[in-house]
């Protein structure tokens, strides 16, 4: 398959994971995200998959912490209240160093919420969400296309540390289509010696847990999780940016809402502002650097997030020194419009110095 | 005279001591697991997935891949196993807390979906890791560290019955209940052990096997005490016996 096809976007992340290997699949029924199993009850037949709809989003993590340690590659999928209840299984994936793909078509919280597009899982995606030092890795799409690609590459990034990754999108990436292009050969699955599949005779038997009582084993497998963090950070950051010399303001966002950013910058130049866009693809590990060097090349920033400004925290981590900062937010369900976003940058770029430093 | 060796060390039970109290049967259950072990030759292929509690230092006795589990989700995770690994032998290893409270749910699904691995659930009465506190298999007027009173119906509920509520399940291919407080109970328990793996190896579904476990401990009995309190007190609510025994593969 080499041409385009126009496919939804739930579909495009399960032909991903079936392109990325995953044959199995565990999960509990949820809105907005009830395509991606619906879809893949089917499809991972026609591969000799495994499907199984579990008793609760408990069991699913539980279901793909246990397939994960026998040496697959396997997935869930939800969205929040499923994804809060995945916490503890999360927590002991990172805590005893399984791979595996959760997936958080998010709604919004908190509580039952409402199940329009949110961004408002950012802190529990990128934070580690579970108890404990750990983090997942979180990838972002921002189109079908990625829907599609991220997932290999959740996979990929997932095996290569050894630690679980989770693909944050929305019912927007979810439900809408778009032409996309599938991969010809499907990923191999590496080969996994750490995996349990019953010890051959002559060779030790395996262990996997999290558990570790002995005096100073405890830091010292934390700091190993951690050299991992940071390894993630130096090689696997993902980042896109639209820089322009002399921007007067700087864009951020990530998902979805990225989207309408990309419009409000077409829109921007076509008035001829000097505006700049970055939009974080892996959320953690976040893109600090490039923020930093982006920001300080406009000294103003602007981030649009659907949340009340959880992003805005990473972001205002990162900027250059001396920047000014502001937020567009939109926290229920509600999708800024470009135009609302060119009028947030406008308002920044006219404001002198000055003034935009105190807005922050 | 030639001297013949009649009882050893099964071959999968590793060379160290249990860190278990005196008095204790988790030991007993690691021996008869390691016996079925041997006697089927399915070290190779054996993965054990012990729930939270004192169990959870199976890895430490039994030389055979082990994976850990979170509290109560054994059943979920030897799932995942078992789909992706369905000729290997999977089995569970857990507490009346880790079972009969926080993992009721994984436990009832599991034997649902006729999972075809085994499930081992030592019934103490007794949260016994955690320091004693109650657990939903406390008998009646039973004192523990968090029913100080005894255990009263009104507020506590009644002690749960697993391996009759389990037999109920079309999935369940063999539930039984043995105790290992004497002699014959624990040739009853090693035959039990031995059919529920040698189900699991004929694809026949679930197994289950119950056994009733003495804390001395955390009961505050000496371990001759709490023997006596099998008898006395224990048996009588929860019987021995086979509830369920599947002939043959449930293919409906
Ligand atoms: C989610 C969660 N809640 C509570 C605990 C604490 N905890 C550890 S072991 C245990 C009870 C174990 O009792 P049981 O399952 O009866 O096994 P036993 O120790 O008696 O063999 C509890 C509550 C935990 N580890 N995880």
């Amino acid at each position: 398959m080499s041409e385009r096809q126009m496919m939804k976007g739930s579909v495009a992340l399960a032909e991903g994971a079936v392109a990325a290997g995953c044959r199995y699949y565990f999960g509990y029924p949820i809105t907005p995200q009830n395509d991606i199993p619906e879809y893949l009850s089917v499809r991972l037949a026609e591969v000799d998959g495994v499907f199984i709809q579990a008793e609760s989003e408990i069991a699913s993590i539980n279901m793909l912490l246990g397939a994960a340690a026998a040496g697959a590659r396997a997935m869930t999928s939800s969205s929040g209240p499923g994804i809060s209840l995945m916490q503890e299984g999360l927590s002991y994936m990172a805590g005893s160093e399984l791979p595996g793909l959760a997936v958080n078509i998010t709604r919004i919280g908190p509580g039952l919420g409402g199940i329009a597009p949110s961004q408002g899982d950012y802190f529990q995606a990128t934070r580690g969400g579970g108890h404990g030092d750990y983090h997942v890795i979180v990838l972002a799409p921002n189109s079908v296309q990625e829907m599609y690609d991220l997932t290999i590459k959740a996979f990929e990034l997932a095996d290569k540390y050894r630690n679980p990754a989770l693909i944050l999108a929305d019912a927007i990436l979810g439900q809408m289509k778009e032409p996309v292009l599938l991969h010809d050969a499907p990923q191999r699955v590496p080969g996994k010696e750490w995996a349990l599949k019953g010890a051959p005779v002559g060779l030790p038997t395996k262990r996997i847990k999290s558990l570790y009582l002995k005096d100073d084993e405890m830091e010292k497998h934390n700091w190993h999780l951690f050299r991992k963090y940071s390894q993630m950070r130096e090689e696997d950051t993902m980042v896109e940016a639209d820089l322009d010399e002399g921007m007067e303001v700087l864009l951020v966002s990530f998902g979805s809402c990225s989207r309408m950013v990309q419009s409000a910058v077409r829109m921007a130049r076509d008035r001829g502002l000097k505006v700049g866009y970055i939009r974080p693809i892996s959320l953690f590990p976040f893109p600090g650097d490039a923020l930093r060097e982006a920001s300080e090349k406009a000294g103003k920033v602007l981030t649009v997030e659907m949340n009340t400004g959880q992003m805005w925290d990473d972001v205002r981590l990162n900027l250059a020194p001396g920047c000014s900062a502001r937020l567009l937010a939109r926290p229920g369900g509600g999708i800024p419009t470009p135009g609302q976003i060119l009028e947030e940058a406008e308002k920044m770029i006219k404001a002198g110095d000055e003034v935009a430093k105190s807005i922050c | 005279m030639k001297l013949q060796k009649v009882f050893a060390r099964p071959a999968s039970l590793a060379e160290i001591s249990f860190h278990f109290c005196p008095g204790c049967h988790h030991g007993i259950v690691h021996r008869l697991l390691g016996e079925a072990i041997d006697t089927y030759g399915i070290r190779e292929k054996t993965i054990g997935v012990p729930g939270v509690g004192c169990c959870v230092f199976l890895y430490d006795y039994l030389d055979i891949d082990v994976c850990e589990a979170p509290h109560g989700r054994a059943p979920a995770v030897a799932t995942g196993f078992k789909r992706v690994l369905p000729r290997n032998v999977v089995f569970t290893y857990q507490g009346d807390g880790d079972l009969g409270a926080i993992g009721m749910s994984e436990v009832v699904h599991t034997a649902n979906r006729g999972e075809n691995i085994t499930v081992i659930f030592v019934n103490n009465g007794v949260y016994g890791m955690t320091g004693g506190q109650m657990a939903p298999t406390t008998l009646l007027g039973q004192q523990t560290t968090t029913s100080a009173f005894g255990r009263d119906f009104h507020r506590d509920g009644y002690p749960i019955r697993m391996t009759e509520m389990l037999a109920t399940l079309e999935g369940v291919a063999f539930a039984a209940r043995v105790t290992l407080h004497n002699a014959a109970g624990v040739k009853k328990a090693r035959k039990a052990v031995m059919k529920a793996f040698e189900m699991q190896l004929n694809n026949m579904g679930f197994t289950f096997v119950e056994f009733i476990s003495a804390c001395p401990t955390n009961w505050r009995l000496s371990p001759e005490e709490a023997t006596a309190r099998i008898d006395d007190e224990v048996l009588p609510y929860y019987p021995l016996g086979i509830y369920k025994e599947r002939k043959s593969p449930d293919y409906l």
